[in-house]
């Protein structure tokens, strides 16, 4: 039973390796949303397959050394929760920065236009009380963010 | 206080048209008046970036005399600190700039004298450093804290710097076009080391005491901050 131990381990780890490597890397390519979204499909095949067939899964389950059927799916689930976390945690930091850079550009634009008024008067107060200002000064309400959110894991 | 150089700049208000200082804002309406208000006599040139404050810190900032511009969300203290540097990059005539702390920790008197040491052509970037003598006095944890930045920035970095996370740092507007923050939140202070060291320009560190009021040790960096920075670092 040992080496049958082992061997759910070993796939298990390394999967959590993989996706912790994939977290610290910067991957955004076709290729990568093609392999996830595979993954994706594989994972609803499988499902769909265990509640239809369970005792394939169990066979499945010994045959890597898990008792059952029911804990491979656990730790499948797992594993399929990591990867989830983990693309969108890239997808959520890619947004983050586009709207960082985003504000930004406005924020500057704004000075730009403003550099020939006087300081006093050369950027509005608040978002909402400028009518004279070039840049829409409403998109503060629906960009509005968590505060820590994305980066959580 | 030990003066690595006798400035020969002059010491007049005059004398610092070209120097900005970069102050990244977000909620200190209670202290900004009177940081601007005693920088303002030195450095006639202070850009505050708002960042999306709540309770009219730019709006004080903008009273007191400072040039504001405003984040329309709340982004972070990089984020605030990046669009300052590449304000100042746009100004015409503009020679250095100077990141400096809203909250009232960091002396005029120092910012000037590492601006009069890159106005002297001996360096291109100066980081302000609490460590270099006994005047600033840090909490235990907060010790501990900061030499652990000190051993990442040094392995992350190769720059062996006394203290790694000091919001005050000079630097000459050709070394602020090189920075270029991703970082929009505190892990900030690492990343413009990093950036301003690959630049391959002469930087050095200068003794500045750090003023922990009761005010900004309520807000200053606490342990769990710097967890969150160790994350912001490795998991990009």
């Amino acid at each position: 039973m040992g080496g049958n131990v082992l061997l759910i381990q070993i796939i298990l780890l390394a999967a959590v390796a993989g996706i912790a490597v994939l977290l610290t890397r910067s991957t955004a390519g076709a290729r990568h949303q093609a392999i996830r979204r595979l993954c994706l499909l594989l994972f609803v095949v499988g499902a769909a397959a265990s509640v239809i067939f369970p005792q394939v899964l169990s066979r499945v389950a010994n045959a890597v050394g898990v008792g059952r059927g029911a804990d491979l799916l656990l730790y499948a689930l797992v594993i399929a929760f990591l990867s989830y976390i983990s693309t969108s945690h890239r997808r959520m930091n890619r947004m983050s920065r586009q709207i960082t850079l985003l504000t930004r550009e406005l924020t500057l634009s704004e000075a730009r236009s403003g550099a020939e008024a006087p300081p006093e008067a050369h950027s509005p107060a608040t978002p909402s009380d400028a009518p004279d200002s070039a840049t829409p000064a409403e998109v503060r309400s629906p960009l509005s963010l968590p505060d820590d959110g994305p980066r959580a894991p | 206080m030990s003066e690595p150089a006798a400035p020969p700049h002059p010491s007049s208000t005059s004398g610092y048209g070209a120097d900005w200082l970069v102050i990244p804002l977000f909620n200190e309406a209670s202290v900004i008046a009177d940081v601007i208000a005693d920088a303002l006599p030195t450095f006639p040139n202070i850009v505050c970036v708002d960042d999306g404050s709540t309770d009219g810190s730019g709006e004080a900032a903008r009273a007191a005399g400072a040039r504001v511009l405003s984040h329309a969300v709340n982004l972070g203290q990089g984020a605030a600190l990046q669009t300052g540097i590449s304000f100042v990059c746009e100004q015409p005539g503009a020679r250095s700039l100077v990141t400096f702390d809203a909250d009232g920790q960091h002396q005029v008197a120092d910012a000037r004298a590492m601006v009069d040491l890159i106005a002297s052509g001996e360096t291109a970037i100066v980081f302000g450093s609490r460590f270099l003598d006994g005047r600033t006095k840090p909490g235990m944890v907060k010790r501990v804290v900061l030499t652990f930045a000190v051993w990442f920035t040094k392995q992350s970095t190769g720059m062996r710097l006394t203290d790694a996370h000091n919001g005050l740092r000079a630097m000459t507007i050709p070394a602020a076009r090189k920075v270029d923050l991703t970082q929009d939140r505190m892990a900030h202070a690492s990343e413009i080391v990093l950036q301003l060291g690959r630049t391959g320009l002469d930087w050095r560190e200068y003794p500045v005491h750090v003023l922990y009021t009761d005010y900004s040790r309520g807000k200053g960096q606490s342990i769990w901050n710097s967890v969150n920075i160790l994350v912001d670092l490795l998991f990009k």
